[in-house]
């Protein structure tokens, strides 16, 4: 199945950029559960589950390797119609955990629907962007399919509720489709239907998701209650000054001021142990991710490849970046974990499963030269 | 794929990506930016804001549960403790405010530089309990030296307060002092050091819905580890308030008929396995044990002679005289070795092999069919159907009567007591059964081993019908808003292997050893109530020959027979069942008696 050729040309940059950055991740994660856990089974437990993860997503990872990505094109539609299934039984049968219902579970496995979606709504726009693309771009008429493909999740995750995942999807579709190129006039107004829309939602949101924009807006406004998570990460993370406090150091992570310090506030653990220089190694890490897989998208010599890791590094990409500008305190809270580095196991699967497709891509790219 | 290439080519896609990448670097830049803003121009301040340590995160213990009886009465609650804690890390010098504070208190220090030492290895900004449950004076003084006691804290924390004091002391249980193993153990994953946590009694089964759930605080602090401001609250949830089957008021009853003596009484309602009363002599205070308790006080406690941390109604195993007679009556009617009809004749004494056994009745009984002989105890007619059943038999229905396991009641450490068989005296002795043995086992003598509310369990069963039910004590569970969590159904342990018929008998005999004067239980007769019962008297040791006859407050205490009475009412329709043990009391029905016609008497009155 696996011909020499394909091992010659295996991308092991990539590889070792996502074992990197998965091993920063689970050195900080044992940072940020050490000076907390009270009882030492809890500090135990979730650097070895992450660690366990890692490693079933580098299996994960594998599979998605060996077969041709080609495949993904014609499985595009059942891919997508069984994640939008399951994501529809995660709305009957999933599990509640802390108020919204997002998990599926199977045995002794749980996992994000959510997190599929993410990967199955790429393929299938890949498939479409790339039959159809011209220079012209698409109009309004060519994007309702589109349209509705990434609405259907979209709203599916948002009720859950879990407008963070909810978003990503729509800037993952977002990205795609900019990047194949819309018509100026579908592009106006689709961006101002965006914007009515957000303006329409504001009055569905749920208190806690309106005061965290409102305390984005104004943290010193309300330091006791919703800006309270934003001035400790920045205290946190401005802490650090550039080399940090060192490993297992950190007194605002240790202190348990940290909202969430293993899921979505892990990057200001890490900022504030390693310091400027650290964070920035970590930053450069993603950058060069991304750079890698677009350059990956390049390398592909035909549409369906090229779109396809687009919209993969895509998800990549929205999710550092926008979780680290949280932590930053540049964006509003909204729950994105940082790719490798958060704790939990369908983020990294997801991820890996990402990178495995990007890898698939960039080894077989030499089957198409003209 | 050739018809798409002629719309867009490559170079078409290279030109689309460069766009992203420049987008890409862009947004990563803005990150990188911010870094540099945060951590080198603004790093300074940020780092004294998390230096100073000024910002800490307290913990808010929950409020534990409530615990009521039956009919809402509360038994148990908390109160405000005020306790005092270092934080070392801003006391700067520890050891020098430990020596100022014990100067002021007028206390030896020993206890307190003990406390530091243990707690080697907590964090230095985490505070350490130095002492509980301090005096308001005590407070008043800290106060009023607060600028010579850097890192010393006061905190207000809730103490258990049992109103009662050593009130059902026993079923309630007592708190205490979470180990080191016990939080290793991760079977408390919300305590921490310091916690109080249920170690006996209802205390320690219902746990779990006591404790409710730990809050956080974040304040601010100034210099001298004061609080100047609270940040961010994370409410403490309180524990759930436990309603008891405890009816309080039969249990001071009961608790009054126990006074001075040394034993048991139980009580249950028969159609559903609750406990009604449980009392046993003589009694703790938990309070001690809220309070912390002290070295010289638990010595006490764990070294009288009387047991009064034991809770003698499931702990205490006893052997179960008389009363066992029910069981060789239930296992000979149903195996037919006699019937209703059959009369065997008691002249005070039986020939087994070259031995004797005696009648309690040195003159024999005369004639006996089941009904009197339940009635009047008679051992010769029992010695006859135990001879003809033989010990394994006999086992067989002890232990589908409940016996030599546990009742399952929801009260840890309970006994599993003992129905001998000859497999198990072969083992645990070496030594074959002899068929003598089978003759005393028959009446309760022997090997034989039960807990009271193993016997209460049994009383109860006759009393409903033959159904065993699991005695609980907890009714139902309540949020601390009133809403109902979780409610307690009976459960049926089993059916005992005995017609209706059979039941019908034992009954009969029951309630003659009552209601006529030629029963043994006489004494316990109420007017206008038919009460059912059964005498027993367990001999601790055969009294020498001189001994017997003797009044009793001219034995020996320790040689004394144990006293039981077991009974319920009224027989048509019971509503109460009692088991009462009175260690070295003496004759049953004089010793026992009494309390169980009093707590009979007090619950149907009301």
């Amino acid at each position: 199945m696996i011909d020499r050729r394909l091992l010659q040309h295996f991308d092991w940059i990539l590889l070792a950029l996502a074992m990197v950055i998965g091993g920063i991740g689970i050195l900080t994660l044992y940072s940020a559960v050490s000076a907390n856990a009270e009882v030492a089974e809890l500090r135990r437990l979730v650097y070895i589950k992450q660690s366990y993860w890692l490693a079933v997503g580098t299996g994960v990872m594998i599979l998605s390797v060996l077969f041709n990505y080609r495949w993904l094109n014609r499985l595009a539609s059942p891919i997508y119609i069984l994640s939008i299934g399951l994501l529809v039984i995660v709305l009957f049968a999933g599990k509640e955990v802390s108020g919204s219902q997002r998990w599926l579970v199977l045995g002794p496995i749980s996992f994000q629907p959510s997190e599929l979606v993410k990967i199955s709504l790429v393929i299938i726009l890949a498939r479409y962007f790339s039959r159809h693309a011209t220079e012209r771009g698409f109009s309004l008429k060519e994007l309702w399919k589109p349209l509705i493909w990434t609405l259907i999740p979209f709203v599916l995750i948002v009720v859950q509720p879990d407008l963070g995942t909810g978003l990503i999807v729509l800037l993952i579709a977002a990205t795609v489709t900019i990047f194949v190129k819309i018509e100026r006039r579908s592009l106006m107004f689709l961006t101002a239907s965006g914007i009515a829309g957000s303006v329409v939602a504001w009055f569905f949101l749920k208190g806690y998701q309106k005061q965290r924009i409102l305390a984005f807006l104004d943290p010193e406004g309300d330091p006791l209650g919703a800006g309270y998570h934003i001035i400790q990460s920045k205290i946190a993370v401005g802490s650090g000054l550039f080399f940090g406090k060192g490993f297992l150091k950190g007194t605002q992570n240790a202190l348990s001021f940290l909202p969430e310090q293993h899921t979505d506030f892990i990057f200001s653990v890490l900022a504030e142990e390693w310091g400027f220089f650290g964070s920035s190694v970590v930053v450069l890490l993603y950058l060069l991710v991304v750079i890698w897989g677009l350059s990956i998208a390049i390398r592909s010599k035909e549409p369906f490849g090229t779109i396809l890791s687009v919209g993969l590094i895509s998800m990549i990409f929205w999710q550092a970046f926008i979780n680290v500008a949280m932590v930053l305190a540049l964006l509003p809270v909204v729950g994105v974990p940082l790719p490798l580095i958060s704790y939990g196991g369908s983020s990294v699967l997801t991820t890996m499963i990402a990178t495995g497709i990007l890898l698939n891509i960039s080894m077989r790219r030499f089957l198409f030269k003209e | 794929m050739d018809r798409y290439l002629h719309t867009v080519d490559s170079d078409w896609y290279r030109h689309r990506v460069s766009g992203a990448v420049i987008f890409v670097l862009v947004a990563f830049s803005i990150l990188l930016v911010r870094l540099y803003y945060l951590q080198i121009i603004e790093g300074d301040e940020f780092r004294r804001q998390s230096q100073e340590n000024c910002f800490r995160l307290q913990s808010i213990t929950p409020a534990r549960g409530f615990i009521f009886d039956r009919n809402g009465v509360l038994l148990v609650e908390n109160r405000p403790s005020f306790n005092v804690s270092i934080i070392s890390g801003d006391a700067k010098d520890p050891k020098k405010v430990l020596h100022k504070l014990t100067e002021l208190l007028n206390i030896v220090p020993e206890t307190l530089f003990a406390r530091l030492v243990e707690a080697k290895g907590v964090p230095s900004f985490k505070p350490i309990l130095l002492m509980r449950d301090v005096s308001r004076d005590a407070v008043a003084i800290i106060e009023a030296h607060r600028l010579d006691l850097p890192g010393i804290v006061i905190t207000v924390e809730p103490t258990r307060h049992y109103i009662e004091d050593n009130r059902a002391s026993h079923l309630l249980g007592y708190l205490s002092e979470i180990s080191r193993g016990e939080l290793k153990s991760g079977s408390f994953p919300d305590n921490k050091m310091g916690d109080f946590i249920g170690k006996f009694g209802v205390e320690k089964a219902l746990e779990p819905y006591f404790h409710g759930r730990r809050g956080k605080q974040h304040v601010e602090v100034n210099a001298f580890g004061l609080v100047t401001r609270i940040l961010k609250t994370e409410e403490a949830i309180p524990g759930k308030n436990i309603y008891l089957t405890l009816d309080i008021k039969l249990q001071r009853k009961v608790e009054a008929l126990l006074s001075g003596k040394v034993g048991t009484a139980i009580a249950m309602d028969p159609s559903n396995g609750h406990i009604l009363a449980m009392a046993s002599s003589p009694a703790y205070d938990p309070n001690a044990f809220a309070e912390g308790m002290t070295y010289e006080l638990w010595n006490n406690l764990a070294s009288d002679q009387f047991h009064p941390m034991e809770n003698k109604a499931i702990q205490g195993q006893y052997p179960p005289g008389s009363t066992y007679k029910i069981v060789t009556a239930i296992a000979g009617l149903e195996e037919g070795v006699i019937t209703e009809h059959t009369r065997l004749f008691c002249p005070g004494h039986y020939r087994y092999g070259n031995r004797t056994f005696r009648c309690w009745r040195r003159g024999g009984h005369g004639s006996m069919n089941i009904i009197d002989a339940l009635a009047q105890s008679c051992d010769v007619f029992f010695y006859q159907v135990g001879e003809k059943l033989g010990v394994d038999r006999l086992a067989r229905y002890a232990n589908a009567c409940g016996l030599g396991s546990p009742t399952g009641i929801d009260l840890d450490k309970e006994a599993n007591g003992l129905v001998p068989t000859s497999v198990w005296k072969l083992n645990r002795m070496g030594i074959p059964w002899q068929g003598g043995e089978t003759l005393s086992v028959a009446i309760g003598q022997g090997f034989n081993l039960v807990t009271p509310v193993q016997m209460l369990s049994l009383i109860s069963a006759v009393a409903n019908g033959g159904i065993r039910y699991k005695p609980s004590v907890v009714g139902r569970v309540e949020s601390p808003d009133g809403s109902l969590v979780e409610k307690q159904l009976p459960v049926a342990l089993g059916r005992f292997s005995a017609s209706t018929k059979t039941l019908q008998l034992i009954m009969r005999g029951l309630v003659d050893a009552v209601n006529k004067t030629t029963g043994t239980g006489w004494i316990v007769r109420i007017p206008g109530v038919n009460v059912a019962g059964k005498t027993g008297t367990a001999q601790v040791v055969a009294l020498e020959e001189d001994d017997k006859g003797k009044p009793l407050e001219s034995q020996p205490r320790h040689l004394r027979d144990h006293a039981w009475f077991i009974a319920f009412a009224p027989a048509e329709e019971p509503k109460i069942a009692v088991a009462v043990l009175i260690e070295h009391g003496g004759h049953g029905s004089k010793a026992a008696g009494p309390v169980a016609r009093e707590m009979i008497r007090t619950y149907l009155r009301d």
